[in-house]
């Protein structure tokens, strides 16, 4: 289903996640949480922009326990363990945020 | 709850033993999909908290080497995902000493910390483990 915003449409795939990387933006990534009925917070953010650069360096998105793992060396354990990062994205951290980053579906998600 | 499960609830005990798998990756990265099928098979697998060992042998041992430029060929540089294979615990990664010399490399050119070695104890390594996915 094509997103548009602000007057350019983007493609993504049957399941929402942008067929091509280099189109994303910030409105894009706050359209998409639009239609989840997801507010993104400055700690939304945080984990989306980890996203952005965690697949800049590795060109892949990583698995759920991969990336709890890292946001907890990164950010602390306050945010590094599951239930922080399922209650701001609860269709699934890894899923979901990486879909906002505009990132392919994590390798392993079914 | 588990982190290495994501949070899914698993009942004790259904994993079993731990077993140690081998992936033996023998073909250049480019050209065929094997070296990426075998990299996200491995990425996939993680999850299971498994005794995971790489090997590289023959043209396998190009997958991991540094400064690899896709852009003429059309597809995706994924050398970098083999840098990330130490966030998901799979850090024994083995290189066979006389492919690698065959081709002219040395232990600096690899992209991630690995381990060389001979042909003998390549052998040694595969007849220990208890599964062997070859790629």
């Amino acid at each position: 289903m094509p997103i548009t915003v602000a007057g350019k449409t983007v493609e993504t795939d049957e399941e929402g996640y942008l067929a091509n990387r280099t189109d994303w933006s910030e409105e894009i990534a706050k359209e998409m949480a639009k239609v989840d009925n997801c507010d993104l917070s400055q700690n939304h953010w945080e984990v989306i922009n980890f996203l952005r650069q965690y697949y800049d360096e590795y060109q892949i998105a990583p698995a759920v326990r991969v990336l709890t793992k890292a946001i907890g060396k990164k950010l602390g354990p306050d945010k590094g363990n599951s239930k922080y990062l399922y209650e701001l994205f609860p269709y699934g951290p890894a899923k979901q945020a990486c879909k906002y980053a505009g990132l392919p579906k994590p390798t392993g998600c079914v | 709850m588990t982190e290495a499960t994501g949070g899914i609830e698993m009942e004790e005990g259904v994993g079993g033993k731990v077993k140690k798998f081998l992936y033996v990756n023998r073909k250049a990265p480019y050209g065929t999909i094997y070296a990426l099928e075998s990299l996200e098979v491995v990425l996939i697998a993680a999850a299971f908290d498994q005794d995971v060992s790489l090997a590289f042998l023959d043209d396998g041992v190009y997958q991991i080497v540094k400064g690899q430029h896709t852009k003429p060929i059309d597809v995706k540089n994924f050398s970098p995902a083999y840098r990330a294979l130490e966030g998901y615990d799979i850090e024994k990664l083995f290189v066979e000493k006389e492919s690698m010399e065959a081709r002219g490399l040395k232990e600096e050119d690899f992209i991630v910390p690995v381990k060389v070695i001979g042909t003998q104890e390549m052998t040694d390594l595969m007849q220990s483990q208890d599964v062997i996915l070859s790629f």
